[in-house]
Order: structure tokens, then C-alpha cells, then sequence
């Protein structure tokens, strides 16, 4: 059997959340990535924050395609119902749903060949029917399931394994997110938890697609000298300059933040995301201005990370531009949707 | 048969013209005038994958037998596009009309004794009536309406009645459209003995009918099979199936209270997406489909095989079009049958509906969502151009407001309750059928949907053993399906020693041929298979029959390989008669071709009387 099921004990000093769950409640099947894969930090802080949130496990949708990163979906929250799709498709399937039913949390996990490569299409296109989902893309430069060929968010120079040095430029999923108009775009580092965790707390409260790139060095892969994704050239070259603090509905901001440095933004359920940012000049509430920023930070060779845009307004969720009923699809009565027999008649009128 | 002096009702008229010159006005005016003065009548169009400027023909049949095939030939001729001419004139049947625009006589390409030529000065008339070049080329074609009006003895009156309803809210145009039919019908009466001898008479055989096309029927069916979730990529010639949903449900689906919608329509990337989107809907719970052709099944097989797979319910609506490749966008053909049953690499098949009219696609769209949600799997609903696109007369669509959809097996919050632990892919019930839960429902009903191998209890795996309890699984839920899918419809006494196998939109071209083979002496029994995997009654009907002809519209007679390959028939029982130019399958070709066949077997067949 390669299916893992995690043994479930639960010391009974561990601490509970509102809904009086621990943290274990929120794991998932064991890992079956390398032993120390970016990919299976992410799963924690996943795990950490949606346990920090008091999410229903049964209220989440986890939503992948195909490659390392989307077997994680099966890692985190063993109540809530996982598909894993096709490679490059899981943006369809996440719309599909999403439409069936709105009132629930929607997760997409994908890599960057899921996403830039194959799915490039479908990731474009969800970011412009703005389904709210949070997607992560957990991003390596490489493919791992099928031993080290160059993805297409491998950097112009990066080495591979083998020593092949990759000469097409890369796909930048933050800066194409901002290009498609998405309100919350976000870059992190499986390494950096604490930036992480509320980041995908806010990205899962967010009403509309909310994109955190995470680099996610592949320790198999994509780890050695001359890889610009190994962990020790992503360490040397990230750096935070938006943190962002996520603030559940009703609960008091207690944070101390120097004035003028902390930009809370409100989310539809009366949540808020408290931006702080770390350089003077960048304003990531401007669409233009951050997308200006990160680019040229890339430009140098450095990964912007944190809240890098966040824009409050919802007025193009999906939902919202569909004028569906607050009652999700699914859930309508059959006695709504049918017509019925007299009804029926009226139609045939004009085909007489 | 003997030329009769006069045929009333029994006749058919081709109009050739210019696609994008209203001329589909002018011929929808004639159908339903027919139509309403109780004719049975039927419609087809074969018009260019273009929007204006090539060649577009439309033909009606009258027919007080209610026939509703092409019948292979054609009476009357209606020549309004001089880039056809030569052609046209060739193919009217001798003894038959043939109506040109004599504004430009036209002698040297009207070389035919056997047909009467009546020509009328349709440009010059309008010219001089109308104003503006466009108004002039569109008033042109109603005008021939007019001439056809004098000529068959058709009530002007209804042609009003039809126009002021059309018209409704701009009178000047009921006016304006009818000064053009009167032109026509004046000029007609006063050069010609009017009416020909092929001419309409009232009868009152159209009563408790509606014209129609598949495309809008089907959709019909999809909002009162109560989907509320539409996904799709623009194809001809499916894409008036979504245009019909659209306007459907933005009529009887809009929350009288609230305004909001109770549906979600979503105009996809591709095809790949509107498939992904159908699945994740059907997944959550929502009823949802989609509506392509050939090449839109095409892509979305690697979708179709995980739907399969992971048992996920699907509605498609595949408008089969020509192949192969992009193949011939506008022409009919049933080419997608075995990449319909068949999609997805691996070991997969799929349910078919083959519905044979638009009365069909309103009960078969209902029924594909009860199945898909039975059997948890795609159902493709195969119609073709020539029922999609083309007015049929068909029985009104009735609706039992008592219908309960089958949503299958779905537990609830209830159920999942009760039970100690759920596991998706169990056969509890040994009809190859699980059971399936939503999200947001109960903690205990969460499982993994995959397209990699899984256990029976929804677990990921690569063992041998726990992957072919799955498969196997799958077979035996497919011999479920076999007994839900639609029943085969059968003619004939069941006794005769030669019959006829058929599908969709084969069937009114089959009846025609039927009744003229058995006036012949030739009594063939028949049956329409209506669904795929074939059930026992389809084995029995094979079993039964010494000569099986096996009548489709495609080259490599898909239907005939999916009877070899999924029933126990001989393969040298099943003699093909194969119809794929691209234009509907006419009755004469089915009976030319068993004629033909039956060759020194004839007396055998004859002496079966049914």
C-alpha cells in the first residue's frame, strides 16, 4: 500500500481552537515527499493556519492538478474533500465547484509546471473570473515527479542537475497575477512560516482569487550550487517587504504598529488583513506601483515577499458579477429550478 | 409512379441563395405558413461555415405522410444565387419548376426540356419598390415567398398573421415585408396558371405539434432536468444549444423575488475547461453540462477518462458535425460515435444517448441527468447538425409536474451520521454503483477524488489487486447501465428475415425507405438503438435477423463496430449502408442500397410478409 494513514493520537494537553480541535485534526495522510521538500513545510503551515482560523474541515475544498506539489492536497485536513485532477486543469474544476457552491473555503495547491507550463491557460483565466479560492503555487523551477527538467519559472542562467543551464526567461506567476487583475498576489518561502501562516489565513478569507507564490526549493532536484532555487540562493535573495497580519472577524488588532506603517484592509466577513510594510516607498494597494516595484526588484535578482498586493474591493467575484443567489446551486430546491407543465406551455407557444 | 397531372401536399422546394441576405426569414415564412395551414412540413439548411456572401440552400418538404427525410430529390427549384446556377438547375427533377430572378434572363444556362422555368423579375420589382441597397437585397428574398404563395395556392393571410407576429413590435416592417409578398404573388397570378399542379391544400395534421429545432429542444430538457450550471466553448453547431439555455433560463430561472439567477453560465477557455467545469460542478453537487462537437470531444477525453474514473457525474450534449479534423463545420454526420463511447485513454466507455429528433433531445437531456447522477459518470448525448440546427415537426414536449429527479446515491448529513465510516468506491448494493458525498455536508463524508489508481475505500494505490477491484467494479456498474439507458424502438412484426439497425437522425430517412421497400413487396424489420452499452433487446434483435443492414452517417460505420465489438453478432451478419457527404441521409438512398444489395436473396426477404 502507498497510502499512509497518519495514526491519530492526540495528547490531551494539546491546545484547541474554537471549534475545540487540535492541530492533529487538521493533519492529513503521511508524506510521501523527499525528506525535507519545501512542499511539506507548506502543508504545515497550511495545517497551522487553518487550525489558527477555526476552519470547519468539512467547509474546505482541496483542489490540485498533477506533479509532487499536488499530491499535498491529500497531506492537510483529512475532513475536508480533496480532488485531485488533471495536470494544468485543477483552475476548471475549482470554477466548476465554486459555481456549484459558494459558501465553502476552496484551496488550490499547484506547482510551477502545473500552473505555468500546462495550466497556464486555466490559471489566466481563473485569476480573471476572479473565483474566490486561495492558490497556492508551491514553486521549485523544476519537475520533480519526472527527475529535473527545467520548468517555466526557471530563472535565465539557473543550472539544472545534470548541468544544463536553462536560457529561456521565466514566467513570473506574481507578476502575471497583478497583469490579469488579481486583488490578492502574494510571494513567500516554505521556510518562512511565520510570514506564511497568516498569509494563507487572509488569502482563504479574501473574496475573490488570492495567488501566493511560495518558493519552495526541491531538495532532490533543484538544491545544489548554480540552482537559483536551491535554499541556500533563496534565503540569500528573498526579501520581506510587505508582512501581513491576519485579524479574525471580532477580534481586537493588538499588534503594536508604528504610525503610518500598518494598512488594515477589510475583508467582506468584517476580517481584516493588516499590511505592514517593511520598505518606505512601496504602496501595495496600488496595483501599478507594486507591479513597478516587484519588477524591478526581479530585475536585480531578488524575490519581493509578503502581501505584494492586496486590493479590498470585491465588485468582480464571480458570484457577484453572476448575480447568483446567496443560496449556493447546489442547494436550490428542484421546485425552484423546474419550470413545470403550464409554464412548458407558454414556451411551445412560439414554435407553433 | 406514374407522373400524376396534380400532387398536393407531396412535394419539395429548394431555395438556393446568399448567406447573410435574409433569406432564412423568407424560408422560415414559407415552413411555418405550411405549417400552420396544418401541412406536415420539414426544413433543412445547408449553409456555409461563413457569416455572408456564400452560396446557402435551404430545403422544405411538404409531405401529408408527415416524412420528414430528404427525399432525394427535388420539384421545385428556387434559383436566387447565380454563382449555383448551373448546379441548381441540374438537380431538379424532371417535370419539376424552377424559379429564377429574370431580371437577368439568363437562356444559355436554362438548357432543360423537362422542367418549366418561371421567371420572375424579383430585383427589378424590389428596386423599384424599396429604397437602400440592403432593404432591396432582403425585400428580394421575401418576395420570392410571394411568388411561391400564387404559385402553391399558400394563404396570404397566414403569411400576414406570421409576419405581424414577427413584427410585433415594428409594424412598418409587417407592412414593408408584406408590399414584397404581394409583389411576388401579383406578378406570379397575372404571368402563370396559378396554382401549379404541385400545390398545398389545408389539412389538419400539424395539431398538437411544434417546430423545432434539437439544439433548442435539448436545452429545454437541461432546465427542467434542473442544471444550474453551464459551461462551455463556442462550437458550431453547438453553440445554439448554450445560446438556448441562456435565454431559457434568463426567462424561467431569475428569482422573481430577488432578481438573482438561479443558474451560472460561464463561456470557458476551451473546450478542456468547460468539461473541468462540469465536472467540478457535477462533483459538488450541482447538475451541469456542457454542449461541443467532435472536435471539442476531442478535447476534453483526458476529463472524460477522470470523470470515468473517479465516477463523476457529466452531461454532454456532443452536435455531431463532419470529420475529420475541423472537417466541414455546417454538414451533418454521426462520425463521433465510437470517440464518444469511447474517450479517454485507458480503459474507459461511456453512456450514449442517441436521440433521433427534437421531441427526443427534450426527454433525453432530462434523462442524461437522472443517469449521470445514477450511474455517477459522463453521459454524452449524441445529436447530429440536421436535428440540432433543423426545424423538425415534432409532438408537443410534455412535462409531468409530478418528475422528481434521481439524484442516485448520495448520502446526507443524516445518513453520514449514521454510519460508522464512509468509504466511496464499496459495491454495497452489487450493482457496481457507490456512494458519493459533498462537501460542507459532514466531517465523516470527506474522501479523495483521484485519477490515479485508488483502493475501494478511496485511498491512493499502486497494488495490483486493490486497483482491479475498482476496475472490475467499474464493469459491473457499466452491465447496470445497460439496463437504465434508453430501450431500442422497434418496427415491424420481429419476423422478417432482413431488417434494419439505425440511430438518431437516421430514422425518418429509415420509416420513408421502410414503407416504399414493404410497398415493393419488402418487408424489413427494424430497430433504432436509443443508448449505449446496448442492452439484451438490441442482443435479441441481432440474434434474431438472418441480414441486418446497418444504416449511419459516417465512412468507417462506426455503429456497425460498436454492435461487433460490444455484442455477440456475427460480424458477417451486419451489411453496411453508409451515408456521409455531409448532407442528411435521404430515403432513397436506403432503399437504393438494400435494393441493390439484396440482389439474387430478394425472394427469400419477400416471402416474409409482416
Amino acid at each position: 500500500m502507498t497510502y499512509i494513514p497518519k495514526p491519530k493520537i492526540a495528547h490531551p494537553s494539546l491546545p484547541r481552537n474554537e471549534l475545540g480541535l487540535t492541530r492533529r485534526d487538521y493533519e492529513g495522510a503521511l508524506s510521501t515527499l523527499c525528506a525535507g521538500c519545501g512542499h511539506d513545510s507548506i502543508t504545515a503551515a497550511i495545517i497551522e493556519a487553518s487550525w489558527g482560523i477555526s476552519l470547519r474541515p468539512e467547509n474546505l475544498v482541496k483542489l490540485s492538478g498533477i506533479g509532487c506539489s499536488s499530491k499535498t492536497t491529500a497531506y492537510f485536513v483529512g475532513g475536508a474533500h480533496g480532488f485531485n485532477s488533471v495536470h494544468g486543469r485543477m483552475p476548471s474544476i475549482a470554477m466548476g465547484a465554486n459555481a456549484a457552491n459558494r459558501d465553502l473555503y476552496y484551496i488550490g495547491i499547484s506547482g510551477d509546471g502545473d500552473s505555468l507550463s500546462i495550466g497556464l491557460g486555466q490559471f489566466c483565466h481563473a485569476i480573471r473570473r476572479n473565483v474566490d479560492m486561495l492558490y497556492i503555487i508551491e514553486n521549485n523551477g523544476v519537475y520533480g515527479l519526472t527527475k529535473g527538467q527545467f520548468s517555466a519559472s526557471a530563472d535565465i542562467g539557473t543550472k539544472a542537475k545534470k548541468g544544463d543551464v536553462n536560457q529561456q526567461p521565466p514566467i513570473d506567476p506574481v507578476l502575471l497575477a497583478m497583469n490579469l487583475g488579481a486583488g490578492f498576489v502574494a510571494r513567500s518561502f516554505s521556510g518562512d512560516k511565520k510570514q506564511l501562516v497568516p498569509l494563507i489565513q487572509a488569502g482563504l478569507e479574501y473574496p475573490g482569487f488570492a495567488l501566493i507564490d511560495v518558493l519552495s526549493p526541491c531538495v532532490t532536484f533543484n538544491d545544489h550550487d548554480g540552482s537559483t532555487k536551491s535554499y541556500q540562493y533563496t534565503r540569500e535573495h528573498y526579501e520581506p517587504v510587505v508582512e501581513a497580519d491576519f485579524v479574525p472577524f471580532q477580534r481586537e488588532i493588538t499588534t503594536d504598529y508604528a504610525a503610518g506603517e500598518a494598512v488594515p484592509v477589510m475583508l467582506h466577513d468584517g476580517s481584516r488583513v493588516v499590511l505592514r510594510k517593511l520598505a518606505e516607498a512601496y504602496d501595495p494597494t496600488d496595483a501599478h506601483a507594486a507591479y513597478d516595484y516587484v519588477q524591478q526588484h526581479i530585475a536585480k535578482g531578488e524575490y519581493l515577499t509578503g502581501l505584494l498586493h492586496c486590493r479590498p474591493t470585491t465588485d468582480t467575484e464571480f458570484h457577484g458579477l453572476n448575480r447568483t443567489p446567496e443560496q449556493p446551486l447546489n442547494q436550490l430546491p428542484f421546485g425552484k429550478l423546474v419550470p413545470g407543465a403550464k409554464a412548458l406551455e407558454k414556451v411551445l407557444a412560439r414554435y407553433r | 409512379m406514374s407522373a400524376a397531372p396534380s400532387r398536393v401536399n407531396d412535394f419539395v422546394i429548394k431555395i438556393a441563395t446568399v448567406n447573410g441576405t435574409g433569406s432564412a426569414s423568407a424560408n422560415t415564412l414559407l415552413m411555418k405558413s405550411l405549417f400552420r395551414s396544418g401541412i406536415p412540413v420539414m426544413g433543412k439548411n445547408y449553409f456555409p461555415s461563413n457569416i455572408q456572401g456564400l452560396p446557402t440552400w435551404y430545403e422544405i418538404r411538404v409531405s401529408k405522410d408527415g416524412y420528414v427525410a430528404r427525399s432525394g430529390k427535388v420539384d421545385i427549384m428556387v434559383c436566387m444565387n447565380a454563382e449555383t446556377y448551373a448546379r441548381d438547375v441540374r438537380d431538379v427533377a424532371p417535370g419539376g419548376y424552377l424559379i429564377y430572378d429574370s431580371t437577368w434572363p439568363r437562356p444559355a444556362l436554362l438548357k432543360r426540356d423537362d422542367v418549366t422555368v418561371i421567371g420572375v423579375p424579383l430585383a427589378r420589382m424590389c428596386n423599384e419598390s424599396f429604397k437602400g441597397v440592403r432593404t432591396r437585397i432582403l425585400m428580394k428574398n421575401i418576395c420570392y415567398a410571394g411568388v411561391l404563395a400564387a404559385l402553391l395556392d399558400l394563404d396570404v393571410a397566414r403569411i400576414r398573421e406570421l409576419l405581424a407576429e414577427t413584427y410585433a413590435k415594428k409594424p412598418a416592417l409587417v407592412e414593408s415585408n408584406m408590399q414584397a409578398i404581394q409583389l411576388g404573388y401579383d406578378y406570379a397570378k397575372a404571368n402563370f396558371a396559378c396554382p401549379l399542379p404541385l400545390r398545398v391544400e389545408k389539412m389538419d395534421k400539424t395539431g398538437g405539434h411544434i417546430m423545432i429545432d434539437g439544439n433548442t429542444a435539448a436545452a429545454l430538457g437541461c432546465v427542467y432536468a434542473g442544471a444550474t450550471v453551464a459551461a462551455w466553448y463556442p462550437i458550431t453547431p453547438s453553440t445554439s444549444l448554450m445560446d438556448a439555455f441562456k435565454s431559457f433560463a434568463d426567462k424561467l430561472r431569475i428569482d422573481p423575488e430577488t432578481g438573482r439567477a438561479n443558474f451560472a453560465f460561464i463561456q470557458a477557455e476551451d473546450e478542456l475547461a468547460a468539461i473541468g467545469m462540469v465536472i467540478g460542478a457535477n462533483w459538488n453537487g450541482a447538475r451541469s453540462f456542457t454542449a461541443t462537437s467532435g472536435p471539442g470531444v476531442s478535447l476534453m477525453s483526458e476529463f472524460l477518462g477522470l470523470a470515468y474514473y473517479a465516477e463523476v457525474p457529466a452531461v454532454l450534449f456532443d452536435v455531431q458535425r463532419v470529420g475529420p479534423s475541423t472537417g466541414m463545420p455546417t454538414r451533418t454526420q454521426q462520425c463521433d460515435l465510437i470517440s464518444a463511447a469511447y474517450a479517454s485513454h485507458g480503459d474507459t466507455k461511456h453512456v450514449c444517448l442517441y436521440p433521433a429528433n427534437p421531441e427526443e433531445c427534450f426527454y433525453m437531456a432530462v434523462q442524461a441527468f437522472d443517469l449521470a447522477e445514477r450511474l455517477q459518470t459522463p453521459v454524452l448525448v449524441l445529436l447530429d447538425l440536421d436535428i440540432g440546427m433543423n426545424d423538425w415537426m415534432c409532438r408537443d414536449l410534455k412535462w409531468d409536474d409530478a418528475w422528481k429527479p434521481d439524484r442516485g446515491k448520495v448520502l446526507g448529513r443524516e445518513d453520514l451520521e449514521k454510519i460508522e465510516k464512509f468509504y466511496r468506491y464499496v459495491d454495497k448494493d452489487e450493482d457496481g454503483i457507490p456512494y458519493r458525498t459533498f462537501p460542507g455536508v459532514h466531517p465523516k463524508g470527506a474522501y479523495f477524488t483521484r485519477g490515479s489508481g485508488h483502493t475501494q475505500l478511496g485511498t491512493y494505490t499502486e497494488d495490483a489487486a486493490e486497483y482491479q477491484i475498482v476496475l472490475d467494479r467499474l464493469v459491473r456498474k457499466f452491465a447496470t447501465a445497460k439496463r437504465l439507458v434508453p430501450e431500442p424502438v422497434f418496427e415491424g412484426g420481429g419476423k422478417a428475415q432482413a431488417a434494419i439497425v439505425s440511430l438518431g437522425s437516421c430514422d425518418g430517412a429509415v420509416r420513408e425507405a421502410l414503407d416504399v421497400l414493404a410497398a415493393r413487396g419488402l418487408h424489413l424489420d427494424y430497430m433504432r438503438v436509443r443508448g449505449f452499452p446496448f442492452g439484451e433487446e438490441v442482443e435479441k434483435f441481432l440474434a434474431e435477423h438472418e441480414i441486418v443492414y446497418v444504416v449511419e452517417q459516417n465512412r468507417d460505420a462506426q455503429l456497425k463496430s460498436l454492435l461487433t465489438l460490444e455484442t455477440r453478432i456475427d460480424k458477417a451478419r451486419l451489411r453496411s449502408l453508409l451515408h456521409y457527404s455531409g448532407l442528411p441521409v435521404s430515403s432513397k438512398f436506403i432503399v437504393d442500397g438494400v435494393m441493390a444489395d439484396l440482389g439474387e436473396g430478394r425472394r427469400a426477404v419477400t416471402g416474409v410478409a409482416s
